[in-house]
This record gives C-alpha cells, structure tokens and sequence, in this order.
C-alpha cells in the first residue's frame, strides 16, 4: 500500500524535532501540519496539543520525527530514538533529509506494544516542568504550515513503501482548517457568500464612478445644451424620412404594383399619425433641456441609471414606430386570418373550436359566394398590407436592437465580477480549482517528490462561477419562435417578463 | 526514450517523451511540430497583399495600418491561445491523474483527477469528419452509481497521437492504476 505524507513547505528547512499533524483516516496518509524544534519540553508540547485540539476539534497528535541533521547538534540521534517512547503512537514516522539534497527519505515504524509513555527526562531543556504551565509556544519553537504568511505551496516525498505526494496548507487563517485537509480537496477558495457581496459591492462602486465620469465630461463646455437643441431638428429629421417612406410606399414602391385605393388609405392614415406626433413633440421642446439636465444628473447614481434612462427616452421618442407597427402587425394578422378561414370555406371545410380541429362541413350557395368574394379581395389586398407590415415591422426591430444593446451595456455592467478578476490576478492562490502536480527529486535512493501548488481559476472560469445574477428580462423566444411570429403577424414583445400575467 | 517515429492521425510526425520516475509515477509528453516559419511567411505575405490591393483601390492608409495590427494581434493571439506546443500526462499512482497542455507562448493548463473518481482509462474510438480514429480517454466514476461512468475525459486532444503511441501509454497506465 501506498503511503503518502503531506509535508508543508516552510518545514522543509526547518530544524530537527517533532513532527505533529494528523493521520488521515483509511488511507494510510499523515498530514504534517508543523514540526517542533529541539529542544522542547514534551509535557509542554502534549498539553499544547491538548489545547489545540480542544479549540479546533481537528485531531492533532504527533506523528514522528524530522531529522535535518547539521553540525552543532549532538546527541540529535539518540533524542529523537528516545521520542518514541515518550509520544506513544500506534505509527512512528521518521522523515530525514540531507543539507544540500532535495530527497527526503522516510520510515514507517509501529510502535511495538507494551512501551508505554515514559516520564520526562531532562533533555537539556532550558525551561522547568511543572504543572500549570500555560502559553507553550513560549517554551518551544516551531515551524507550522502557515509560517511563510500564506498558503505555501508543500513538497512531499515518497519512499520505496509508497508516495508522498504534498499538500498545500488549506483553509485560510487558524491553526487547524476546520474544513479538513484531504488529500487532494485543496480546492482553496475564498467562501462563496462574502466574495458574492463583495463584487456587488464593487460593482456599484464602478458604477457610480463611471457615472461620475460621465457628468464631468458631459456638463462641461455646453455639451448638455448642445445636445438639448440637437434633438428636436433629428427628431424632426426622423419623421421626415419616414413621410418620405410612406410616400414612397404610396406610389409604386420597389417596381411593385400596390391597390391604390387601400395604399392611399393606409398611407393618409400614418402620415396624420406622423403629424399628430411632431405636434406633440414641438410641445415638448422647450421643456426639453431642462429634462435632459436632470436626467444627465441621475447618472451621479451610476452608468447604468443614465443608459437605463436613454433606453426609455429612446422608447419615448419612437413611440409612433411602435404604434406603427402594432397597426400593420393586427393589419396582417386579421388578413392572414381570414384568409386562411376562407381557404377552408373554398374546400369545404370549417375549423372547429370544440374540437380544436378542422372539420367538414356543408355550406349554402349564399355562403359560399361571398366567401369567394372576400377570399378573393383579401387575397388581392395582401401584398399591400403585407409590404406596410414588413417595412414597419423593420424599423421596429432596429429600435428595439438599439434598446436591446443598452440593456445588455446596462447587465454587463451590473453583473461582471471586477472584485474577483483582481483577486485572480493579484492573489491567484485565493481562487483556486484544483491542484498540480510537479516532481522534483525521483532519486532511486529517496522518496519521490513532488510538488503540489495550487492551480488558480482561468479567466474564463472566474467570470463565469463569480457573475452577479441579475433581473434583466431576457427575450422570451427563441430565434425560431421569433421567426414564427413574425410571418404570422403575431406582436412580439421583447422585453416581456415570464409571468403569469394575462393578456 | 523511444526512437520510434510516431505520427499524429492527420501524418504530421509528433514525439512521445517517456520517464519514468518511479514505480508508481510515470510522465508522458507528446510534443506536436511548432509552427514553421513558412507558413507565417506565406500567411503574413496574404493579408498583407491584399491589404495592399484594397490600399491601393481606396487610398486610405488606415487600411495599411490596421492590416499590420490585425496581423500582429492574430498572430500573439494564436500563439497563446491556439498552437499547443506539448501536452504531457502524469500518472501517480493512488493518487490521480495530471493533464497539462502548454501552448506556444509558454501558457500553460493544468487539470488534476483524483484517483478515486477515476473508473478506468480505455481507448475508445470515435467518428471524427470522414475517419474514424482511436483516442485514449480516462472514464470517470459516477458519484451516485458505483458502476456508471458520468463523463469521459479525452487524453492528448489536439496532437492526436495514433495508435502505436496510445497503446504504449495505454500499458503503462495500466499497470500504475492496477497495482493500486
């Protein structure tokens, strides 16, 4: 079977001692979560551990020995031999390394039973035991897995019994992770609630200042008022193209023969529409400045206030396509409805609303002949309507593309986690998926060694798991649906919430 | 440490590096050719010529300007995010599996699988266009059903080694997961 230890980085220089950490159960895997310097006291360091363990429930206890041996420390050897017998433990590990060699090698040895805990002895130790002594880091030194300040990355090593393959320091701050450190469940990650709020937060804070940064380039040098006194002759202009269309529809558009009667009327119809609506826009026009002044002032909310707010003017201002378009859309819808009621009739046949279906039916002489008849002037009027329709339903289209562009300005805005980019490209080890893997040292002699470091989130993956969801209301339907409802006449509405509301 | 001439499906000739580090930790690197200069001369010389004849058709030197951009950034991006130097695979035993692919500009991407939700590896194959190719793929454990695999994870995607290579990884990997 395979034994792997877990050593933290910073413990690899450190000095001879005690290993402490914690057997990972079933898996014949020991975690090394600090190594305590000789000399130390061991009564001191069993009720540090006592201590430790009552605050963090992690079972820590120790696991073996560290030797690194250097020149000015004798009777190491026998030291460590001897901790055996004061550290009863029913599996000794021995981790030993040379100054200047990156392999560790190792050793696992049980305890035989029958050796209980001896007494303490005097070790050279510098400080009394006794009873009562509180506050044991000032009795010993040690290097635990968070000396370096942050989550450093571990080397391991295996030996010919098996495989040690590291494990980065997880969890963030505390002695002991309460989330357990497995072996590979380094998925170190800030927790999820405080980051979610924190790009919210940020997010609003960008927002504002964008919003700043807009007022200041916007009411500087009369730019406001420019604009103010710009928008009545474009919308002037706007609905002067639009006379010239329907103009140009009421003659012989495109080479196309329409019914001059229907044309005429239709074509009169909108063009007073037209007028009625730069009417009430000349209404407005003096007003107009001191709208667009505090308008601009609300973008001091943020960005997206003032996109938001120029999505509605824009909504405001082409109101009479919209109108328009509805106009044509229940134009062409009735049409196609009738006509498809009296193709039916042509063939004998009726649609029946009980049964959902279409039946067979007789119909009289009378009925049938003015069928024919309407069927036949629906059928005649259709390129007419059906060139009205299609012209203003493109026009609707491309104002609702322009709204549709600023609500997704506004969403990206709002939902684009810029606090969790910086944290991924200043402290990539924060927001981490996974770990790697690097061997370091597979000298035939020692344990294999590897290397496990943290393996930050892409890009990709950041903005994805960290997107502040937002309400927007997407559209409804799908592309084919779209379509559908498009050649039938159906009115689409864009921006329409999935609710239960009826029509 | 083979000298066998391995070639990837479309004939392009790859190398398979091979080193064992123990006997429960093997490493594969397929390296796949870099890209050659002449085809980023012949390419370059194309944008740029027709640059040229739409210069010269409008007179607008922006479109000579934004013809060198467009060249540059096409290219830095290629690099980066396109053109896999090498993908290498590293086996530990008990412990699980490393993919790594680096690309040409020195980018690199790493994905780690534990061993335990690791089923088997296989070589499977697959309709690929007009061919049919083998692929090595490591099938991953279902967490809720013991016997079910839940996804397929497909080893060496853009070399696409052929099957001399494959079964040369093949065995090794299967000796390293059987013994443990």
């Amino acid at each position: 079977m395979v034994l792997k230890v877990f050593f933290p980085q910073c413990c690899n220089r450190a000095a001879s001692g005690l290993l402490v950490g914690r057997w990972l159960p079933g898996r014949d895997t020991a975690v090394v979560l600090a190594v305590i310097h000789y000399p130390f006291i061991p009564s001191t360091v069993k009720q540090y551990l006592q201590k430790v363990q009552a605050q963090s429930q992690v079972p820590v206890e120790v696991l073996g020995s560290w030797s690194m041996p250097s020149e000015k420390q004798e009777g190491l050897d026998s030291f460590l031999r001897d901790l055996r017998t004061i550290f009863p433990q029913g599996r000794w590990l021995q981790v030993s390394r040379e100054v200047g060699k990156t392999g560790f090698s190792c050793q696992l040895l049980p305890l035989a039973l029958g050796e209980g805990g001896g007494g303490v002895g005097g070790f050279g130790a510098s400080c009394p035991h006794g009873g009562g002594m509180e506050g044991g880091l000032n009795y010993f030194e040690m290097s635990h897995w968070q000396s370096e300040g942050r989550e450093a990355s571990i080397h391991g090593g295996a030996d010919e019994a098996g495989l040690h393959p590291a494990l980065p320091a997880a969890g963030l701050g505390g002695w002991a992770p309460s989330h357990a450190v497995s072996v590979v469940s380094a998925v170190l990650s800030y927790r999820l609630c405080p980051l979610r709020k924190a790009n919210v937060l940020v997010s609003v804070l960008l927002d504002v200042f964008l919003g700043l940064l807009f007022i200041s380039w916007l009411y500087r040098e009369q730019r406001l008022a420019r604009l103010a006194s710009a928008l009545m002759p474009a919308a002037d202009r706007v609905s002067k193209e639009l006379q010239e269309l329907l103009q140009w529809l009421m003659g012989a558009p495109a080479g196309l023969k329409m019914n001059r009667a229907l044309d005429q009327v239709l074509g009169r119809f909108f063009l007073y529409h037209i007028h009625l609506w730069i009417s009430y826009l000349r209404l407005l026009a003096p007003f107009l400045e001191v709208i667009l002044w505090y308008g601009g002032l609300s973008a001091a909310l943020g960005l997206t206030f003032a996109l938001s707010l120029l999505s509605d003017m824009l909504a405001l201002l082409t109101f009479h396509i919209y109108c328009f378009y509805v106009y044509g859309a229940r134009l062409y819808c009735m049409k196609l409805y009738g006509l498809c009621s009296l193709w039916r009739l042509f063939r004998g046949r009726k649609w029946n609303v009980l049964r959902q279906r279409v039946d067979s039916c007789c119909y009289d002489l009378d009925q049938l002949f003015i069928g024919t008849l309407l069927f036949t002037i629906l059928l005649f009027l259709l390129p007419t309507t059906a060139l009205y329709y299609l012209v203003f339903t493109m026009l609707r289209l491309m104002v609702v593309a322009l709204q549709g562009m600023l609500h997704l300005s506004v969403d990206l805005i709002n939902s684009f986690p810029v606090f969790a980019l910086g944290l991924r490209v200043f402290t990539p080890y924060r927001l981490a998926e996974g770990v790697k893997f690097r061997v370091l040292s597979d000298e035939p002699g020692t344990a294999l060694h590897l290397l496990m470091e943290m393996n930050a989130l892409g890009f990709g993956s950041v903005v994805q798991t960290y997107r502040t969801p937002t309400y927007s209301c997407y559209p409804p339907d799908s592309w084919g649906a779209l379509l559908r409802k498009l050649f039938v006449g159906e009115l689409v509405f864009p921006w329409k919430r999935k609710t239960t509301k009826t029509d | 440490m083979d000298d066998e001439k391995y070639t990837d499906i479309n004939g392009k000739p790859i190398t398979l590096d091979y080193q064992r580090h123990s006997s429960f930790c093997t490493e594969f690197i397929v390296s796949s050719p870099k890209v050659s200069i002449g085809t980023v001369m012949v390419a370059t010389s194309f944008v740029w010529i027709f640059a040229y004849a739409v210069f010269c058709l409008t007179d607008n030197t922006a479109v000579l300007s934004s013809a060198i951009i467009i060249t540059l950034i096409g290219m830095m991006l290629y690099i980066h995010f396109v053109k896999i130097d090498h993908e290498s695979l590293l086996v530990i035993g008990s412990l699980g599996i490393q993919l790594s692919s680096s690309y040409a500009s020195g980018r690199e991407h790493t994905s780690f699988i534990e061993m335990s939700k690791i089923k088997d590896i296989v070589i499977n194959e697959a309709i690929y266009m007009h061919q049919i190719i083998y692929y090595l793929c490591i099938l991953l454990r279902d967490p809720a059903d013991a016997s079910a695999v839940s996804s397929v994870v497909p080893l060496f995607p853009s070399s696409k080694p052929r099957l001399n290579c494959l079964v040369k990884v093949y065995k090794t990997c299967q000796e390293i997961i059987s013994k443990c």
